[in-house]
């Protein structure tokens, strides 16, 4: 066990650099933005002493170096600085924000999840079946189609034609439905593709066999034996894709109108407000970062066989 | 040989061949095959449905959709070609120094990679262009710099294992330098996944790109492109949802294409992998 600890402070640290990495990069990244973020806050009948009295308030005139130190400094105790737009602190925006876009991805993780692994598992036990070509094919098309698009679909057919779930909007507790559905299209087909892939590859393996060979029921055999061998991979799937869903959560929200951060970031980009987005960008690495390590640690809770 | 007769005979990879050459020669043959300039508007047309005179309908300005939409097949295509050569051309010899070296390179390599994917290719993307600019070159440039973590990562741990085979070995003990061995034995070698991965990747490039588009943050109107067009169109999907239906199945057929070749080359090129993760059947 010791080996694990020291290998999971090792991933923290690496973590660390990583995300201060991503802030220096983001950083670096938007101080080259044209447009002046004074001007903007200033609004547009703004003396040229007003502009300047802001730039110096936000202290754009200091060097880029000191610029980053403050930057991390207000970073360390939780200020993201304030958003341009609203003059709100940018923590707050994110902090409304969130939740709603956390909501989507975890229901989208949850669909995806069950509905992937339980038509992988099928499509590799059934080999070669008709079943398995369906879901083979299906899969092979949800990981061709556009996120966005699929939303349209959906809108026209369940809330335009069949007028059964809200077109857009998060007021009604159905409202969920459809951008979850949507976001989770991609995953399921994913986790579906490895799910059978990985499953597949466990299925042939001797221990399956001496399992079924001693009379353990088929269903046992699948999931106590198989599944949980082939399940390593899947999970590494099924961490990468939470992360994904964060991402397409930004065309999801566009699409359905949903109250979360990844619009936030599309109007926040429109308005070259870019202490909100840089904001974002660290909330995002950092949930992306900590998803990393948490899988970490679980693989050595599922595979007693991984010790480092 | 055998690897190009398996490929012959994989169903599903020469349909996404079909797919890909059907969009080639239509993007290139657009103005012969359509009467139509992509951008020349025409009113009294506007949304209209499908017709003798518009097989796709109109847009809101009265242009013609079918055209726009082979007009819009070089926008993506070339977006999709070009994204990958920038990831390839950065990505490749950053993992093969990463995976070969290791070591502070290694580590150094790997922590970059580690943030771009921090980042999301999505957010990555989104974050350049709104930096650099939108426009055409930006969007190539945004969308081929979000490929590059995937390929340092896959080019890393594929050169990981090259280097101990017995090959390498020989070559390193018959005194060849290291740019000759990661030029002659391990590049060649590692050639395969690059090959599958750079395929299926511009699949992801064009489906990046068109989300760029659809956000109104990628190729700018009234350039025919199809994200731009499927973006614009929504404000229509009631009246007239052929303005997102079109562009919409240009983009999943063309990104499904991609994915079937990818799919197939990996079946034909690494046998051992098709058992795996091979079509049913």
């Amino acid at each position: 066990m010791k080996g694990t600890a020291a290998h999971i402070v090792r991933t923290l640290l690496l973590s660390l650099i990583t995300l201060f990495g991503v802030s220096v990069l983001i950083f670096l990244m938007l101080r080259v933005l044209p447009g002046d973020p004074a001007r903007v806050l200033a609004g547009l009948n703004a003396s040229e002493d007003q502009v300047a009295r802001i730039r110096a308030d936000l202290g754009l005139d200091d060097s880029l170096f000191s610029q980053y130190g403050s930057f991390l400094t207000g970073l360390l105790q939780g200020d993201l600085g304030q958003s341009a737009r609203t003059s709100q602190p940018v923590t707050q925006e994110i902090g409304v924000r969130l939740p709603a876009t956390l909501m989507l991805a975890v229901v989208a993780t949850i669909i995806g999840t069950i509905a992937g692994v339980t038509a992988g598992v099928v499509a590799a036990v059934r080999r070669n079946s008709l079943v398995d070509h369906v879901i083979s094919s299906v899969a092979m098309m949800g990981v061709s189609m556009p996120v966005y698009w699929l939303g349209l679909l959906l809108i026209l057919l369940f809330a335009v034609t069949l007028g059964w779930l809200p077109a857009a909007g998060s007021g009604d507790p159905l409202s969920i439905v459809l951008p979850a559905v949507t976001l989770a299209a991609f995953s399921t087909a994913l986790i579906s593709r490895m799910t059978r892939a990985s499953m597949l590859e466990v299925l042939g393996q001797d221990y399956v066999r001496t399992a079924e060979a001693k009379g353990a029921p088929p269903r046992t055999v699948i999931i106590r034996h198989a599944l949980r061998n082939a399940f390593i991979p899947i999970l590494t799937v099924i961490s990468l894709q939470f992360g994904a869903l964060l991402g397409g959560a930004v065309l999801t929200e566009t699409v359905f109108g949903w109250p979360g951060i990844g619009r936030l970031l599309v109007d926040s980009i429109g308005a070259r407000d870019f202490a909100v987005v840089q904001g974002i960008v660290l909330v995002y690495a950092a949930a992306f970062i900590l998803l990393n390590v948490i899988v970490d640690v679980l693989y050595v809770v599922i595979d007693p066989r991984i010790r480092y | 040989m055998r690897a190009w007769r398996r490929f012959r005979h994989h169903t599903p990879a020469m349909i996404g061949l079909g797919i890909i050459l059907t969009f080639v020669v239509l993007a290139i043959a657009a103005p012969w095959i359509s009467p139509y300039d992509p951008n020349a508007q025409d009113l009294g047309a506007s949304i209209q449905g499908p017709s003798a005179s518009h097989w796709l309908g109109a847009d809101q300005l009265g242009r013609d959709i079918a055209t726009r939409l082979m007009y819009g097949a070089r926008i993506s295509l070339l977006i999709g070609v070009l994204a990958v050569a920038i990831g390839l051309v950065i990505g490749v010899p950053l993992g093969m120094v990463a995976g070969y070296y290791g070591g502070w390179a290694d580590l150094a390599i790997s922590r970059l990679a580690d943030m771009m994917f921090a980042f999301t290719s999505i957010l990555l993307a989104l974050t350049l262009v709104a930096v650099l600019g939108v426009s055409l070159q930006n969007v190539i440039i945004a969308v081929g710099i979000s490929v590059i973590p995937v390929i340092i990562r896959l080019v890393r741990s594929s050169v990981l294992s090259l280097r101990e085979e017995p090959y390498v070995e020989a070559a390193r003990a018959l005194g060849a330098s290291n740019f000759r061995i990661i030029t002659r034995h391990v590049f060649r070698n590692s050639l395969t996944p690059v090959l599958v991965h750079g395929t299926l990747s511009i699949g992801v490039s064009i489906l990046l790109a068109a989300g760029l588009g659809f956000l109104g943050l990628g190729v700018q109107s009234p350039t025919a492109e199809w994200g731009t067009m499927l973006g614009e169109g929504r404000q229509f999907i009631f009246s007239a949802p052929h303005l997102t239906t079109f562009p919409g199945i240009a983009i999943f057929l063309a990104i499904l294409a991609f994915n079937l070749l990818g799919d197939g080359l990996r079946d034909a090129l690494d046998p051992r992998m098709r058992t795996v993760d091979g079509p049913a059947g």
